[in-house]
């Protein structure tokens, strides 16, 4: 057959994408459990890192998972702050559920701090045990910095306004300057920040240069990154959205109350 | 013998694609920020120019001339996706740093160029190599490029520490330029000067 006529392209066209389409979708659905696996995986790595529980960033497999045995996963309706006990947490998406019309809620522009605009109605929060008590409540939290949406974990004394670690595992900040949020000195110094005040109002603070330890107040106090203003002040505002009523305010006043029992 | 020798090496010093054909920049600035992820899409790259070069060579004789183009597109894009597929599920960390830029291999000049001018008109097994060659000569650049961006830029290698920064209590003040894309072009602008000294038939001539 004359390769170049009109049926030979169109047979030679044809032929290429059948044989084309069945190649990628079968590595694509063979591949699938392997790329969900490491997709928790990595979520469950960031979350114990960012909690201080894990400080090797190339950790194994294993090491996760024994790791993560004393975490317990529940989901948490942000609104009451109840938590949805028949809600499967591995079924909840939260970055696809924020941006869901179905799932989210719009931010109205005054309560936005973090710069998120919507937010999923329910959210996700890992308690993590030592003795059968809850020694940690970690939240995801995210908002934005100067450039890119900054996702990271912070990790709650059972006081709920002590911070035990705080860390961020996806974002675009710039190299050297905002991305300095990686910093593990940098990071190091949030251990011990108290986020709220005495009426659990959250009061943390970012300054310029570095904390004064002598002052009143300084354990609401944290140093900001140096050349990146914008940033650090992203992070302040989304540690303020989160913790807030528009947050996990509700769920964290319910946990202090003694209401939630894990 | 010694042609398939030079079908390998001619594209890695003499006829490099980046170098001196200033092909496949957008990535190699994109990419190159730590020597890991460099070596990872250099390993793509050599995967998707030698494969696409082999099977579009195979039918060359049956693509009729007026699709060729996007017959080579096919190939090449589904090469690419299975590429990327394969990253996501055995070296997710990598391809997560690597993010869009597997995808782009696509718009990757080098891929295309070296299917429509060699693959086209040469068997099978000198078009492999020839893919192979081209996708050396791109990672060795890569590689070099990636290799002092991360040394000087985060003062690591592999992620491995080499020179202690000052951030973290060590004597090295990381050169912030380093982890920004210009300076993969003034890196690349040594490498191509260096090619030249050595080998003057490179240069244009006035």
């Amino acid at each position: 057959m004359a390769t170049n006529s009109t049926f030979g392209t169109l047979g030679v066209a044809a032929v290429l994408c059948v044989v084309c389409s069945v190649m990628v979708s079968t590595t694509a659905v063979k591949l699938k459990p392997m790329q969900e696996q490491n997709k928790s995986l990595d979520i469950k790595k960031n979350l114990l890192i960012s909690a201080g529980l894990l400080k090797n960033t190339k950790a194994t497999k294993s090491e996760i998972l024994s790791a993560f045995e004393k975490v317990d996963v529940k989901v948490v309706d942000l609104g009451s702050g109840s938590l949805l006990e028949d809600v499967n947490p591995n079924k909840v998406d939260l970055k696809k559920e924020a941006k869901d019309p179905n799932f989210n809620i719009i931010i109205p522009g005054n309560k936005d701090i973090a710069k998120i605009k919507t937010r999923a109605k329910r959210s996700k929060v890992y308690f993590v045990k030592a003795d059968g008590e809850v020694s940690m409540i970690v939240l995801p939290v995210y908002g934005k910095g100067l450039w890119s949406t900054m996702y990271g974990f912070l990790a709650l004394a059972p006081d709920t306004k002590t911070v035990k670690g705080f860390g961020f595992y996806e974002h675009g900040e710039t190299p050297g300057l905002g991305g300095e949020i990686d910093n593990p000195r940098w990071k190091s110094l949030w251990k011990g920040k108290e986020l709220f005040g005495e009426n659990f109002e959250p009061v943390i603070t970012i300054v310029k240069g570095a904390v004064d330890h002598s002052a009143e107040g300084s354990q609401s106090k944290m140093d900001s990154l140096s050349g990146a203003t914008i940033t650090s002040k992203g992070v302040e505002a989304l540690l303020r959205y989160w913790v807030s009523d528009s947050g996990y305010g509700h769920f964290l006043e319910k946990f202090r109350n003694g209401e939630i029992q894990i | 013998m010694s042609k398939l020798k030079e079908v390998i090496w001619t594209p890695v010093f003499k006829n490099n694609p980046i170098a001196l054909q200033i092909l496949g920049i957008c990535s190699a600035l994109a990419v190159t920020t730590k020597l890991e992820t460099s070596l990872v899409m250099g390993g793509a790259v050599i995967a998707v120019i030698g494969l696409s070069n082999l099977f579009v060579s195979i039918i060359r004789n049956h693509i009729p001339s007026s699709i060729r183009i996007i017959v080579q597109m096919t190939i090449i894009a589904s090469l690419v996706i299975l590429a990327d597929q394969f990253l996501k599920a055995f070296l997710f960390d990598v391809s997560k740093g690597l993010s869009v830029y597997v995808g782009l291999i696509i718009t990757n000049c080098i891929v295309m160029g070296r299917a429509e001018a060699y693959a086209m008109k040469n068997g099978p097994l000198m078009s492999f190599l020839d893919g192979i060659g081209n996708g050396i000569g791109y990672s060795i650049i890569l590689i070099a490029v990636g290799f002092f961006r991360e040394l000087f830029g985060s003062g690591k290698l592999m992620g491995y520490s080499i020179l202690p920064l000052t951030s973290e209590g060590g004597w090295y003040q990381a050169n912030g330029m380093m982890l920004l894309s210009p300076s993969a072009f003034f890196l690349i602008g040594l490498f191509i000067w260096v090619l030249r000294t050595f080998d003057k038939s490179q240069v244009e001539e006035e």
